[in-house]
Parts: structure tokens; sequence; C-alpha cells
């Protein structure tokens, strides 16, 4: 098992919340202050920092146009980190290829970001959540084929090493591609894609031997995602690589009363308001799930789990906290739950928890928690036989 | 592809908006076909039409128009059409005008003539539902549609509705930049009609809209908002009347 540190880097400075219809689109951006956003953003970098000397790999993200989530060039922070740590691994998870709309740059920034961590880059490539197609103006009913195309386009250009190519795609056109530099490690850095519930882009995910990543589920839909995924694994034999991640909300501290307050601070990311019309954009979600929604039946995930209480979210996987051991003992029935995963992916500062909340709970867990479920064995080939038998 | 056909009188080549579900159930569309034979196309994702993946706006449609207009042998008839429809007649009519006799045009989508800058077409994708409701509609309450009781075939066809016309219509938004360039080539008789109280595409746009076809007239209906028809069908039948004679 390996375990990731991460933040969204937020921007919580806000007014109250009941004051404000949405945080993420259209807030305006005077709510920003320039001088307390440099604050937080060092502050995020030393977080991270201090993740890596604890034994810890790290993830980012972005969003754009919404005060949840400062990070909204996820290459640039990785190119920081690329320089600033040096032991544990990178993972941007993802790259919104779709919305980008532009493959080979990202296949450049990446491959940079390779070379300068000599080798310690994992490149997600995310569909983007529902409210991104907006900044991005992205058709939302085509970016799902946009997300498969700029994939297949930016492995081509990692792996091709001889003579340029020319790519008509329905998305990007190009000629005489012929990426500098060449990722470090090779082929390419390992792939990672996200899901919530499109089990055929599972499939897809394990047949190319990606790893596979799902957040803030309840276990039964992970287990669900996870057994597709090995299911399609072993159909199309693939040799290794791959693997599955889960992202819950992880709070680790030395009292459970303890625990449960920061966790409460954390929670300030569930409770992000968001206005109706940004959460389905037309064509996103498949017409189906609108059927149900014009039934009054589907909620978005984070709607579903935010009206739950705090043990209700524990109870379902979504959130992990507690002392060391009753969070690895968390992490472990979540691991039986759904079949084993390989990538602890840690929501570890939200809201308005602050640094020093923020940096016990990283050594805490990475001191205590960790050595607890590092050697749950990753689900390989073998592993996801059994499982699926 | 889905193609409706009822009434009865002379062949009427009728052209529905995004808002097909409510149009179909309209008294509108009962009056209409009482002098008329109306002929309804579904666009590709509409209704029942399939969505093939090359077709990605207006433009393509009104090919596939324009194909069945001439597998039915229709000639010499008029056109009525009415927003996303007005856009894909617009396309037809600048590529071949020649088996029209009229062309109404309600509401009309396609055509942006203010800046990068001007909002020609309010944003209804990055707007609270009520205040959509309220740009579209004189009366909002006419344009809330009522689920209840719809089979879940008949709510499939409504969220098809919905994900096809932002496909054809997200980017450019609502208006294709080639098209206002081609609509001198229109050369039948024109009526543009508007809702006095629309508030997604002001009756101000409908009139430079109109302006770039030769002769075309322009008429507005009090007391209605971007569906004129289904707001004041009376108003709306009988200046199409005073048109098509």
């Amino acid at each position: 098992m390996q375990a990731w540190y991460f933040t969204e880097m937020p921007y919580p400075h806000l007014p109250p919340m009941d004051t404000l219809s949405t945080i993420r689109v259209s807030l305006p951006v005077k709510h920003f202050d320039p001088r307390i956003g440099a604050d937080l953003y060092n502050r995020y970098f030393d977080e991270y920092m201090i993740a890596d000397d604890a034994g810890l790999d790290m993830m980012v993200n972005e969003h754009h146009q919404t005060a949840t989530c400062l990070d909204v060039a996820a290459p640039l922070s990785l190119a920081i980190l690329a320089r600033q740590t040096s032991r544990g691994r990178l993972c941007i998870l993802g790259n919104p290829i779709a919305n980008r709309g532009d493959p080979i740059r990202i296949a450049e920034e990446m491959a940079m970001v390779d070379c300068i961590s000599r080798g310690r880059l994992e490149t997600g490539f995310v569909r983007g959540v529902p409210y991104e197609v907006f900044a991005a103006n992205t058709n939302p009913t085509r970016t799902v084929e946009r997300l498969w195309e700029g994939i297949d386009l930016v492995q081509k250009a990692w792996t091709s090493h001889g003579e340029p190519f020319n790519f008509e795609g329905d998305f990007t056109h190009r000629r005489a591609v012929n990426v500098w530099p060449r990722p470090y490690q090779q082929p390419h850095p390992p792939i990672w894609v996200t899901g919530s519930s499109d089990v055929d882009a599972v499939r897809r995910a394990a047949a190319r031997g990606f790893v596979f990543a799902t957040f803030l589920q309840p276990y039964t839909r992970v287990a669900e995602l996870f057994g597709a995924y090995r299911g399609a694994y072993q159909l199309n034999g693939q040799p290794g690589g791959g693997g599955t991640a889960f992202m819950p909300l992880v709070y680790v501290a030395d009292t459970e009363s303890e625990a449960e307050a920061g966790m409460k601070e954390l929670l300030w990311y569930m409770q992000a308001k968001t206005e109706a019309q940004y959460r389905n954009p037309p064509g996103y979600a498949p017409v189906e799930a609108n059927v149900q929604g014009l039934k009054g039946a589907f909620a978005g995930r984070t709607d579903a789990m935010r009206s739950q209480g705090l043990e209700f979210q524990r109870e379902q996987g979504v959130v992990m906290y507690g002392t060391p051991d009753q969070v690895a003992a968390q992490v472990k029935r979540f691991y039986d739950l759904v079949g084993g995963f390989d990538h602890l992916l840690m929501m570890m500062q939200a809201g308005f928890l602050d640094h020093q909340k923020t940096a016990a709970n990283i050594r805490l867990f990475a001191k205590e928690c960790y050595p607890q479920i590092r050697d749950l064995a990753r689900t390989s080939p073998l592993a996801a036989k059994a499982a699926a038998e | 592809m889905e193609v409706e056909r009822f009434g009865s009188g002379a062949p009427m080549l009728v052209l529905l908006s995004e808002e097909s579900a409510l149009e179909l159930e309209s008294p509108f569309l009962a009056e209409l076909a009482k002098t008329r034979e109306l002929i309804i196309p579904q666009p590709p994702g509409f209704g029942r039409s399939e969505r093939p993946d090359w077709v990605s706006g207006p433009d393509d449609i009104a090919y596939m128009y324009l194909d069945l207009v001439e597998r039915l042998g229709l000639k010499n008839i008029p056109v009525l059409a009415f927003s996303l429809g007005a856009y894909i007649a617009a396309q037809m009519a600048v590529k071949d005008d020649a088996f029209i006799s009229q062309l109404i045009l309600a509401g009309a989508l396609g055509v942006k003539t203010g800046g990068p800058f001007d909002r020609d077409f309010m944003d209804i994708w990055t707007s609270l539902p009520e205040k959509v409701m309220a740009w579209k509609w004189a009366d909002p309450g006419k344009g809330r549609p009522d689920l209840s009781g719809k089979t879940d075939e008949e709510l499939a066809i409504i969220a098809r509705n919905t994900e096809s016309f932002a496909r054809y219509c997200w980017e450019p938004y609502m208006h294709d930049p080639k098209l206002k360039r081609r609509l001198h080539r229109i050369r039948v008789p024109a009526l543009f009609v508007w809702g006095a109280q629309d508030g997604f595409v002001t009756p101000a746009c409908g009139k430079a809209y109109a302006e770039l076809i030769p002769g075309a007239k322009f008429t507005s209906i009090a007391d209605a908002g971007h569906y004129p028809h289904l707001e004041q069908p009376r108003a709306f039948l009988a200046a199409v009347h005073a048109f098509t004679g």
C-alpha cells in the first residue's frame, strides 16, 4: 500500500457560506486577497515538503474558478515539487486533457517534470468534474471522447523516438509531432485515470494497464468499480502494472475526540456550495442518469454524502479518522471490503485546517499509521484472480 | 430520422425548437394542423432520432433535412421554424431555398451580430434555472414542464433533447459565425416573428438578424417571450396567416 498526501489548496477565507450561492465557477475573485493567497500557496508547498520528509508520496490536482482549489495549474505545482522534494513520488491526478485541449503540450510538461524529478512522476489524466466544463468551455457532451483521444496522442508522442508523426483526430490536429524531452521513465511514467460510475471507462483503464482511482465514494460503489477493473484486467491478460487507488478524507490524532475535531474541519470541503446548473451541465451525465434526475432521484456524490452524519461517512469509508490504530483498522477494513487496493490517496488538509494541525496529521500518520498498512498486499494479477473467484 | 406527419391541407415543413417535447403537446400545433399537413422532422438526438457522431451542428443537420425534402419530393412549401429549428432552417435556406415558398423564423438562433463582449444570447447554461425561465417566458409558469405521470421513455426524450441542444449549440454559442455572411443568398419572402419580452435573444437581435436577409419582414408578439407560438398561439397564428395568405 502506498500512501499519498494531498490537499486541494483551498481558499477558505470567504464570507459566511450561507450568504453565498456558490463558491465554484462564478464566485467573484474580489473575495480573493492576493496577500492571503501568497501565504497559502507557500504554506501548502511547505506541507508537501513535510509529507515528503515524513516518507509519504504526494498527489496534486487542479480546478478552475473555484475557492476550493487554488491549484489552477497542477503542472506548475509538480515542477515546484520536482525541485523542492527529493524522495516521494509525484502524482498529478490529473491533467484535465479534455478541457485543456492541447495534449502535446501536456506530453511536454510531463516529460520535463519526469526528467527534473528523475523519474518520480505518475501521470494522471482526468475527464474533469462537471463544473470544469464552464471554465474550459469544453462541450460537455464530448469530454469522454476528448479524454481518450488525448491519452492516445500523449502515449504515442512519448513512445515515438524516431520520425516525427502527424495526427488528425476528432479534436486535435498536429503536424510533425516530435516531443522533446523524452520522459525519464521508459517507456513513459505510469498512467492513472479516474472514474466514479462509468464501468466501461474502468474496463478501458484496466485493459490499458492504467491505475484506476476513485474519490470519496462509499465502499459498495468502490467494490463494484474495483471489481470491474480486476475483471477486465484478467480478461485482457495484462501482465502487471496498473492498480487501484481510493481517496478518503483522513485525519489522525492522539485521541479520537481530537481526530473528530480535525475531521470536522476537513469537512469544509464537503460543504462547499455549487449552484445547480454547474453540477449537471447538459450531456455530461448519461441520459439514464438524467432520467433519474428528472424523477428527482439523482444527486451528486457529495450531495448524497454531506447530507449524512460523520458516523455514516466513516462507516462508508469516505472519511477515516481516529487514533493511528483506529485509522489503520479503517484502512484495512476498507481494503477487505473492496477486494484490496494499492494506493491510499489522503486528503489531509482542507478548509481552515491550519498548518500546525496539518503537519501533525501528516507526521503522526506517517510515523504510527503507515507502518501498519504499508505491507497490505498489492492487488497483483494473482490476487486479482483470487478476488474474482 | 423520426418524421411526424399529421393534419390536412397543403403541406408545411415545421422545424421545432429545443423545446419540442412541449411543442408537440401544444394546442398551437393542433390548431395549425386543422388547415395544413405538417411535416415535422426531429433533429438527430431529439425525440427518437439517432445521433451519429459526425453530426456536430445545424450546418450538418441542414444537409440531412435537404436530403429529406428531396426524398419526400417537397416543392414550393412554406417553412415555419422556431429557435434551434429556425437556426437549422436558415442553414438550409442559404444552401438551397428553391423548395421554399415562404420562410417564417420565430426566435431564431444562429446569428450573432454583436461583438465579442456583447451577449446576443443570454447564457442559459451558467445561469440559475429560474433566471433562464424568466428570460425565456413572459409567464415563466408556462415553461415549467409537467413531468408527473411521464414515462421513462418520455423523460429520456426530454433528457436527450437537452443533451443534443448542448451538442449543437455549446460553442460557438447558439450561432455559426459563417451564417450571417451567407444570409444574402436567401431570396424567398421571409418573416421574423419575435416575442416582445424575449429576454434570451432580444427583439433587437432579431431585427438585426432580419436585416441580413433581403426584404425580410419583422413582427413582434406582445406578452410573449422566446416561444411566442406557445405563449400567444392565436396572435402568432394570425401573424403567420397574414404572411402566408
